[in-house]
């Protein structure tokens, strides 16, 4: 018996999100007894990055070394998953929640057989059946939901578990398998994809500007203030539809589900669809020169003034706790 | 061309979500019904085809006699003909079983769906329905563009996007901007009236998951304001107080 975990890579390291996840199987596994927590990464990674993933948790890591898997060619990743999970006998596969992530997840529910959670926010509780907390209505609400098979499926919401860093480093095993040519019927012929900033859906802390920051000649500001915390950024919707920022910086309803330990939205109102994106945030941190805003009833701080007299202050405040 | 477009009937965006039956049913008191804002952008690029390259535009939806006027709507947009699976949406398992019952009787070239719906948001059945009929499955797209047989899109990833090339028939969970959401006009309303709209029974089905219980999030306290001109108390808050920096 065993938990496999589909640990997801990108610019030579393993996804802080699927180190969670690892970190997500570890516990679950000492809770509900489920045995051994082991990891699949496929394509072109390095041994060395691999063996990390056992300081969140994993005891080994599977390596399908097959070049083909270097892009996340979406039913190539479910078939070589599924091969992995059947031959180490798993009974439950673990994955962090992510646009390659929910696509492979569903179509590997179909060949295993598995019920399938998705957002799953806490560990399952198995007092009576197999029961799971998720996240629905965009954060408004969870369900409570029992899986009624034998095989499941978790995939797990950014910040349910904490991240464990101080297990040991896990034993890699390069492997092998035949994955059929009907599996590559898709191809994937360019990406477009920000690199060395930090991604919006991974990033511990936000800021966010919207309407209120008047133009995209004055992201600057928030982009300094992002700098200084480390930080990922973001803009409300209105902002991504006038195109001041690219569509994969909205936050919200039908935009990016961010649940960062720390979010600052600057000059937005809060419209409960962007509220929507970000009721996942541990502490929310309002900036509006509005004090009716209906952001602030949603808000753990607030500063009611002006953006562009706040952020350069803040930006240095920062800078001067460090 | 035959395309299918699946739709789900859930609450406006802007609806306070709240549960009755000591927290077993969803309230729908005074809640509004839409189709689902992703399932929206499907529609929207799906009319879009039909009326460029020609093709038939079937809508579904698995649900009871209440989504009935969603559907309309569907049809008032630009469909052709409506399908409802009679019975309610037990889980992702069950309605990508029906949507592919459906399917493998009426043979689509292309289904379109919403990346998620927005109550459950599993985004799941778009990948279980192409996995139950061998078919590739994409998501979330955020382009689509149709030339002969071969199918052009663009997949939002984390931090920008990729661009997949795929032959029909295909799969594709949507998003914005695949495409404008399209209001019904009012003589298109008027000929939703009298399009079809079949009602068939479910397959019977296994389900998977049962939902037990729902929970709301506790209610955010009040917000601490700190003056404007004493920014320094707010990072010396998030860092002592909130532990967040």
């Amino acid at each position: 018996m065993s938990v496999l975990v589909y640990i997801e890579h990108a610019e030579g390291s393993v996804k802080k999100t699927s180190l969670e996840a690892v970190s997500y199987a570890k516990a679950m596994s000492e809770k509900l007894s489920s045995g051994d927590v082991i990891a699949v990464a496929l394509g072109l990674i390095s041994s060395e990055e691999l063996a990390k993933a056992g300081t969140a948790g994993a005891s080994k890591v599977i390596h399908v070394i097959d070049s083909k898997l270097n892009d996340g060619i979406i039913q190539a990743h479910a078939e070589a998953v599924a091969q992995v999970y059947k031959k180490i006998n798993a009974t439950t596969l673990v994955l962090a929640k992510s646009s390659l992530g929910d696509a492979v997840a569903s179509r590997l529910a179909i060949k295993l057989g598995s019920g399938l959670i998705s957002n799953v926010v806490e560990l399952p509780d198995t007092t009576s059946g197999y029961k799971v907390k998720r996240s629905i209505y965009t954060g408004k609400a969870f369900a409570v939901t029992q899986v009624n098979t034998d095989h499941k499926i978790l995939a797990v919401k950014k910040n349910a578990v904490d991240l464990r860093t101080d297990g040991p480093l896990a034993m890699v095993e390069e492997v092998n398998l035949d994955i059929s040519a009907e599996n590559f019927a898709t191809s994937i012929t360019s990406t477009d994809k920000a690199t060395g900033e930090i991604l919006l859906p991974e990033a511990d802390i936000v800021v966010s500007g919207g309407r209120g920051m008047k133009g995209p000649e004055n992201w600057g500001m928030i982009e300094a203030l992002a700098k200084e915390l480390g930080a990922a950024t973001g803009c409300s919707k209105p902002v991504s539809d006038i195109g001041w920022r690219p569509h994969h910086e909205h936050v919200g309803q039908t935009g990016v589900k961010v649940a960062p330990t720390l979010y600052i939205a600057v000059g937005i109102s809060g419209a409960i669809q962007h509220l929507a994106g970000v009721n996942s945030s541990k502490c929310i941190v309002v900036i509006n020169k509005d004090p009716e805003a209906p952001f602030f009833k949603a808000a753990d701080y607030g500063i009611v003034g002006d953006a562009f007299d706040i952020l350069p202050k803040l930006t240095e405040a920062v800078k001067a706790q460090k | 061309m035959k395309i299918l477009v699946c739709i789900t009937h859930v609450p406006d965006t802007t609806s306070k979500i709240q549960f009755t039956d000591s927290n077993t049913k969803f309230d729908k008191n005074g809640v509004q019904f839409i189709i689902g804002p992703y399932d929206d952008y499907a529609l929207a690029r799906a009319v879009e085809i039909k009326e460029q390259l020609g093709a038939s535009l079937t809508v579904l939806n698995v649900g009871e006699a209440e989504t009935e006027p969603t559907l309309r709507k569907a049809l008032a947009i630009g469909a052709d003909d409506a399908i409802r699976v009679n019975s309610f949406p037990k889980d992702s398992f069950f309605v990508a079983k029906q949507i592919a019952a459906i399917a493998k009787q009426n043979g689509y070239d292309l289904i379109l769906m919403g990346r998620e719906s927005i109550d459950f948001n599993g985004g799941m059945v778009h990948g279980m329905v192409g996995e139950l009929l061998g078919m590739p499955s994409i998501s979330p797209v955020m382009k689509l563009e149709i030339e002969g047989d071969k199918v052009k899109m663009a997949r939002e990833i984390e931090g920008g996007k990729e661009y997949v090339d795929a032959k029909l028939p295909l799969i594709a969970g949507c998003q914005e901007p695949i495409a404008e959401w399209k209001i019904p006009n009012m003589r298109g309303i008027m000929s939703a009236r009298s399009k079809p709209l079949v009602v068939v029974e479910p397959t019977a089905d296994a389900v998977v998951t049962d939902v037990t219980s729902f929970i709301l999030p506790p209610a955010k306290g009040t917000v601490k304001l700190v003056d404007k001109d004493n920014v320094g108390e707010l990072v010396r808050l998030l860092k002592n107080e909130a532990k967040v920096l």
